[in-house]
């Protein structure tokens, strides 16, 4: 079954493998469609399916059975069928719906985002930005955990996780022995560990990579500085750890690292997982060979300290003489 | 006097052991399926007989039955979603309490028609006796040979199992049964694959409620044609209704389908009337998950006919004028109840039910049940009405499991049907407190909507 099937979403059609899930199919189209995902995580299998933000409309099941689906569903986990028609931001209901799952993500978050080591790179707050509302509607106090430290190196603040299920899939599918999970149920659930055991792994670290919200942080980056200050820059050492090829960012502020993660694509997931070696002990210039600047999308906000391509001046983009002039500029900026 | 299939022999002392429900007639259907049905012969009569899911969803049993894959070398299983918890609903404890035997003998004639070499029965984790009197059954059942190896000298081997569960509502959805048979934590899965598919242990699985199995035993005694003459239309059979709340006789009732909700209610067969005296203001027609109905929509349908036992006549008109068959639960308000107070506890055991896994139910139900509270000690405000009915909206049909829905409808159609209640609430804060909305126009009859004559 490795046939191409065609699928249409917000009326651009794209041929996919079989079996690839709308939301993939989204994001091989690229740009605005992609639906926002929070807990799915293409690296992480059976992810997905639990935040709900990347629900779509499907008003066209496929060729052969043309029937609408009766719900709105999650893109993440539906796969796609030849010539299903999706609709996903020129949906007004699915917009409505998103806007909704995003208000009800932040009714007991705590936005703490100025003191949150995750704001700048937060999923859920570029969510709140582009979906949710300028006022909370919810006026009751917020549920509240204790911070606990799970392990030497990460700290874990269960007040402001959105429970994406995230951090159990690494751990089960990266290490060798998953000691933290989800514990008791509906909205006093939380993540925890057995009895307050360290999460101690060589691969614990990319936890908090994983983690879409501030929920998970790394210690020896805590209170640091925030993450638009800092320049993050590709680079890779020979690391001896079997699984980890030590290509990573590393994130300056001057000439200091002060933390080193595993590289993001696109999308915020991660390429390869790196090892606690790597991310933890190695924050010296002399440690890493270093290749580039790391791409930083401009929507985003680290992108405002950022150098690694300067824009064209407003002028020069209807004058045709000063294009011709500026060509090898003009070619840095254009986006692949 | 209607028909009984399941509670026939209820009152008979000594019904739970195996030798007086042999007496009675008991067994006759596993040595009339083993030794002269086919399996598929079984699933047909089924099929035939019309039966539908009693848990709550009205799901056609033969239909589920058919849609199990049967690959080749690999396990099948048939599990018992004995994890009855939803307020108002007691039917199928009842029946294990009191007829073990019944269930029994249906998860062999099943099994058999599915070609489950090992079944299982899941219930719930309070109910310990019922544990004890199953397990003490199966024992009766397979020194007997009813169970066990090579079961009546047919060369089918069977072994049944009961699982107690961990007291979760969410495990009666049936994937999340499934998960937590497996013995990890219960949240529901992600459809598809379904379980028909990959079930338990990834094998093709059905699940079926206590009251569908036990069902099987009478059609395969008297034919799926005979148990499709009872009850009427698509509603075929029996049904088991357990009736709670201000009622003369509440209790577990074993009607025909088809039998008009006021005869349910005021006859004497049946609940008796409304306790004290007092007069209906409200029903639940089939356990919390389903919406609220005036008194005045119970009795009547929109346009004046009068309102059935049966999953199409209960759904008539929409979420706007009807409600749902569900599994069965039936609850009647009287005069004095509040609806609020009753919506907001509600919404207090969906969210404490909720499993947490996806936001809108995790999040939703506990912001609704705080809304809720408020508005119920006199604390609200109009705005909260407007915003309740949001939340619910968001809500429905957002989750991964019917339990969000499950949350959402109560809400929805208790603003739908009584929103003057909940105004009055906020309106009148300190009154509220003190005395009940009462009656109202609730209990008004519907008329009968005027036939227009063709010309």
């Amino acid at each position: 079954m490795s046939e191409k099937v065609k699928v249409t979403i917000d009326g651009i059609t794209v041929e996919v493998d079989n079996g690839t899930t709308i939301l993939n199919a989204a994001r091989q189209i690229g740009g605005d469609i992609v639906p926002p995902a929070m807990c799915y995580y293409s690296k992480l299998e059976g992810s997905g399916g639990k935040c709900r933000t990347c629900i779509v409309k499907v008003t066209k099941g496929s060729e052969k059975d043309p029937r609408p689906m009766p719900k709105l569903v999650a893109s993440c986990r539906t796969t796609v069928m030849d010539g299903m028609e999706v609709l996903n931001i020129t949906s007004p209901e699915v917009l409505e719906a998103r806007a909704g799952v995003v208000e009800i993500l932040l009714i007991n978050h705590p936005l703490d985002c100025p003191v949150c080591d995750q704001a700048g790179e937060c999923d859920l707050q570029n969510l709140g930005y582009e979906h949710g509302l300028q006022k909370t509607r919810y006026e009751f106090e917020r549920r509240t955990f204790e911070r606990i430290d799970i392990g030497d190196k990460i700290q874990l603040h269960m007040n402001r996780c959105i429970l994406c299920y995230r951090c159990v899939f690494t751990a089960d599918q990266i290490t060798n022995k998953r000691v933290h999970g989800i514990l008791n149920r509906g909205d006093h659930s939380e993540i925890s560990t057995y009895i307050q055991q360290a999460v101690d792994n060589d691969f614990s670290g990319n936890v908090i990579d994983v983690c879409p919200v501030g929920a998970l942080t790394d210690k020896t980056f805590r209170f640091k500085n925030r993450v638009w200050f800092t320049k993050p820059v590709d680079a890779h050492r020979d690391c001896d750890h079997e699984k980890c090829n030590g290509k990573v960012t590393l994130w300056y502020k001057g000439e200091d690292v002060l933390r080193v993660t595993a590289r993001k694509d696109q999308f915020g997931e991660v390429e390869e997982f790196i090892c606690n070696t790597c991310r933890f002990d190695k924050k010296a210039t002399s440690d890493w060979v270093i290749e580039q600047p790391t791409h930083i999308d401009d929507t985003s906000v680290i992108a405002s300290n950022h150098y690694e391509t300067l824009k064209p001046l407003h002028v020069i983009q209807p004058n045709q003489a000063l294009q011709a002039a500026n060509e090898i500029e003009l070619h840095k900026t254009v986006k692949y | 006097m209607s028909r009984k299939l399941l509670l026939e022999h209820i009152n008979v002392p000594g019904i739970n052991t195996l030798e007086v429900y042999r007496q009675k007639g008991g067994y006759r259907a596993v040595e009339k399926a083993l030794k002269t049905l086919t399996p598929e012969e079984i699933v047909e009569e089924v099929k035939k007989s019309g039966l539908r899911g009693r848990g709550g969803a009205g799901f056609p049993t033969g239909m589920k039955w058919s849609f199990l894959a049967k690959p080749e070398g690999v396990a099948r299983y048939l599990v018992c979603n004995a994890d009855e918890s939803e307020p108002g609903t007691f039917k199928d404890r009842y029946l294990m309490t009191y007829i073990p035997h019944a269930l029994i003998e249906g998860m062999i004639v099943s099994s058999f028609a599915l070609g489950a070499k090992v079944s299982y029965i899941y219930v719930r984790g309070e109910m310990m006796p019922q544990i004890r009197i199953l397990e003490k059954a199966i024992a009766e059942a397979k020194a007997a040979g009813w169970l066990g190896k090579n079961i009546l000298g047919t060369g089918y081997d069977l072994e049944l199992y009961v699982q107690p569960g961990g007291g979760a509502y969410i495990c009666g959805e049936e994937t999340a049964l499934l998960e937590s048979l497996e013995g990890k934590r219960g949240n529901p899965r992600i459809k598809p694959p379904f379980p028909a598919i990959a079930g338990l242990y990834g094998c093709p699985t059905v699940v079926n409620n206590v009251e569908s199995i036990a069902a099987v035993v009478p059609i395969i005694n008297d034919g799926g044609d005979e148990y499709a003459k009872i009850g009427i239309g698509r509603s075929t059979g029996t049904k088991l209704i357990s009736a709670s709340g201000n009622l003369v006789k509440p209790g577990v009732y074993e009607i025909e389908l088809g039998l008009p909700v006021e005869e349910f209610i005021y006859s004497d067969e049946y609940c008796g009337g409304i306790a004290n005296g007092k007069k209906l203001k409200a029903t639940v027609a089939g356990g919390s998950s389903v919406p609220v109905l005036p008194a005045n929509l119970t009795l009547k349908l929109a346009n004046g006919e009068p309102r059935l036992m049966s999953y199409e006549s209960l759904s008539e008109g929409g979420f706007a004028t009807g409600t749902m068959m569900g599994s069965g639960g039936f609850i009647a308000f009287d005069e004095d109840q509040c609806i609020v107070r009753n919506t907001w506890n509600f919404s207090r055991f969906y969210h404490h039910e909720s499993c947490g896994q996806c936001s809108p139910c995790r999040e939703g139900t506990g912001w609704m049940e705080k809304v809720l509270h408020k508005i119920e000690h006199g604390h609200g405000s109009m705005d909260d009405v407007d915003l309740l009915w949001d939340i619910q909206r968001k809500i429905e049909g957002n989750t991964i499991c019917p339990l969000g829905d499950a949350a959402a409808w109560p809400v929805a159609s208790a603003i739908r049907h009584f929103r003057d209640e909940f105004e009055w609430h906020i309106k009148e804060p300190v009154k509220s407190q003190q005395q009940n909305y009462g009656l109202a126009s609730y209990a008004t009859p519907i008329e009968k909507a005027p036939v227009t004559e063709e010309k």
